[in-house]
């Protein structure tokens, strides 16, 4: 009975969170094939025209672009940086190891908006002189701020989880270093620098306040999405955005859960 | 020359010269932080030997073990091996392999590219690599077993795709580091025959680390007894067992039975005492002692008898049971009993024998 009762409640607490989570999104998709340009409800008929507007807005396609290549370039560091720094600590007992660890996981925490200043000041009143203007590079500098916890964080748990003698003995047995990087430690750490790239790319493509402070004349998708909001005619090619955009970064997590579930398990069924 | 499996020493060696030692170890010093791991240890290891490195745990074996094998690097030191000094070279440029602990299979990898993988980064062609490969499965009893993955063998299977992984190189010398640790007790033992069965086959020196003084003394040609990052003691398992050179290895390599009488300090071993019946007469020449039987053992094929001594001390003594059923067994506890043994097997020891007088 009561099992019963409480089975009942936990499904209703359950939609309930749902809904609270995914409602908005849900008008915002409805709101995307919405015949009419001004959003009342309920809405009056279904199109596909904002689709093939958006797609053909040069504003758009521009922004995207620009996102992507974003996204590209803040991941790329962060691979090479955050992998580097996961196998360093991973592998050397050094001083200071605990505070490198803590000081690279800590800008993921730390507000958007004060990397954001901090790093507008930065580029402002150092590299500035020295020719680095506000553009594409600073936006892939600040995004791969963040970025590099991801990559550092998956790479790090993944080699822990993995026996440290293993590259002892890839060592013992003749190999050299580049021999153990190629041969055992990159196939063991694959899955965890893909799951962490694709999350990687996901949190750049996405990102707005670092964004805003770093990017000068350059518009990203979320920065594009935020100045056309205020015009009332591009409101449903920005609701079409703001869809793509759902879907666009649920891919990538999807994805990189499954392939960091699948890894977890060694063992075949 | 590393391609051969080598010979054991011939017995006939009269016209060789004395061959070198395959491991020596010269001064060996290292400390982590404030803590000596090893201090100071001096060793021969000779060709074709299996020898042991048997010590507590912290008692510095495993760390001289890969110093050895060149994970770590020694304070201060000299590690030859066949005459050349690989101190300062790395773990593959030297030509040891070792079978670790936790075997350290690669988990990405089927058990034949495990077992090729040295094969394969030494630049070995790929047939050669394969019947090599299959060759040292077969040696372990694994023939057969190529395609499948770590993750499907069994702690004794792997254990042994660790070592068929390590002898394909036919390395000059062999570290095991506790290989036999995670597995059960009936497997451990058949595995110790298995072991000593390869070694005779591919001749190679092993260099094995074990904590377990049983394991050690029934594989060994000759063991070394650490203690706090000293070797206590280097002899054949018999001369350990019964001739031990310090307190610590007395104690350590079997029970501590030792008592000090005028100003003596020696050892006897339990299987070596005999408890007197009522109104029996000792051995001529026999070392009686009378005590009061503070605990009883029964352990099955022995029991074990604890002894108070009225001239101080404790004793453990064993005896077979032979004719005596658990109930007279038990029921001796708290009984006056006469103790004899032969004075000729008791040894006389210092307090931690010739290493201390070295410093």
């Amino acid at each position: 009975m009561e099992t019963r009762s409480a089975r009942i409640a936990l499904r209703l607490a359950t939609g309930f969170t749902l809904a609270f989570l995914y409602l908005p999104l849900a008008v915002i998709a409805l709101y995307a094939f919405n015949q009419k340009r001004i959003q009342t409800w309920p809405i009056s008929g279904l199109t596909l025209s904002w689709w093939q507007k958006a797609f053909h807005n040069p504003g758009v396609r521009d922004a995207v672009l620009r996102s992507v290549e974003a996204a590209l370039g803040a991941t790329l560091i962060a691979m090479v940086l955050g992998t580097l720094a996961a196998l360093a600590v991973n592998r050397y007992r050094f001083f200071g190891r605990e505070t490198i660890s803590f000081l690279v996981i800590l800008p993921i925490a730390l507000p958007g908006i004060v990397t954001g200043m901090a790093l507008n000041a930065t580029f402002r009143t150092v590299f500035e002189p020295f020719g680095v203007s506000f553009g594409m590079f600073t936006i892939i500098v600040g995004h791969a701020t963040f970025c590099i916890v991801v990559m550092y964080n998956n790479v790090l748990a993944r080699l822990r989880r993995s026996a440290g003698s293993i590259e002892e003995a890839s060592g013992d047995l003749g190999a050299d270093t580049w021999q153990t990087f190629r041969y055992i430690t990159l196939p063991l750490t694959k899955t965890a620098l893909l799951a962490g790239g694709l999350l990687a790319f996901a949190l750049s493509f996405d990102e707005v306040i670092v964004t805003t402070f770093t990017a000068g004349a350059v518009q990203t998708v979320p920065l594009w999405i935020l100045q056309n909001l205020s015009r009332p005619n591009q409101l449903p090619i920005v609701n079409v955005v703001a869809v793509s955009l759902i879907l666009l970064s649920a891919i990538p997590v999807y994805i990189a859960s499954r392939i960091a579930q699948e890894s977890g398990i060694l063992r075949r069924r | 020359m590393s391609t051969q499996a080598r010979e054991r020493p011939s017995e006939a060696g009269e016209d060789a010269p004395q061959p070198a030692a395959d491991v020596r170890l010269e001064g060996v010093r290292k400390s982590f932080g404030d803590v000596v791991a090893v201090d100071g240890v001096d060793l021969e290891i000779d060709q074709g030997e299996f020898f042991s490195l048997l010590g507590p745990s912290g008692s510095g074996k495993t760390t001289l073990l890969r110093i050895i094998a060149g994970f770590e690097r020694p304070d201060d030191g000299t590690v030859w091996l066949a005459d050349v000094d690989v101190t300062n070279k790395a773990p593959f440029d030297r030509d040891v392999n070792t079978v670790f602990q936790d075997y350290a299979l690669f988990p990405h990898m089927s058990i034949s590219e495990n077992v090729e993988y040295g094969l394969k980064v030494k630049g070995v062609g790929k047939q050669e690599r394969r019947s090599r490969a299959e060759e040292a499965l077969q040696m372990v009893r694994l023939p057969g077993y190529g395609k499948r993955k770590p993750s499907q063998l069994s702690g004794g299977q792997r254990q042994r795709v660790a070592l068929a992984r390590a002898i394909v190189n036919r390395p000059r010398v062999l570290l095991l580091d506790e290989p036999l640790g995670a597995l059960d007790l009936k497997l451990r033992e058949e595995m110790q025959i298995e072991l000593k069965r390869i070694q005779q086959e591919v001749g190679i020196t092993f260099v094995y680390v074990t904590h377990d003084q049983e394991e050690a003394l029934t594989m060994s040609d000759r063991l070394a007894v650490f203690n706090n990052g000293l070797i206590e003691q280097i002899a054949a398992p018999a001369d350990v067992y019964e001739r031990p050179a310090t307190e610590f290895v007395a104690g350590f390599v079997g029970v501590s039975n030792v008592l000090e009488r005028e100003g003596q300090r020696f050892v006897v071993r339990p299987e070596k005492i005999r408890i007197l019946e009522q109104g029996e007469e000792p051995y001529a020449g026999a070392h009686v002692e009378s005590g009061q039987v503070r605990d009883v053992v029964y352990v099955g094929m022995v029991t074990r008898y604890i002894v108070d001594l009225e001239a101080g001390g404790q004793l453990t003594v064993v005896r077979q049971n032979l004719e005596t059923s658990s109930q007279d067994v038990l029921e001796a506890r708290g009984a006056q009993v006469r103790l004899e043994w032969r004075p000729e097997q008791t040894y006389e020891i210092g307090e931690r024998g010739q290493m201390e007088e070295d410093e």
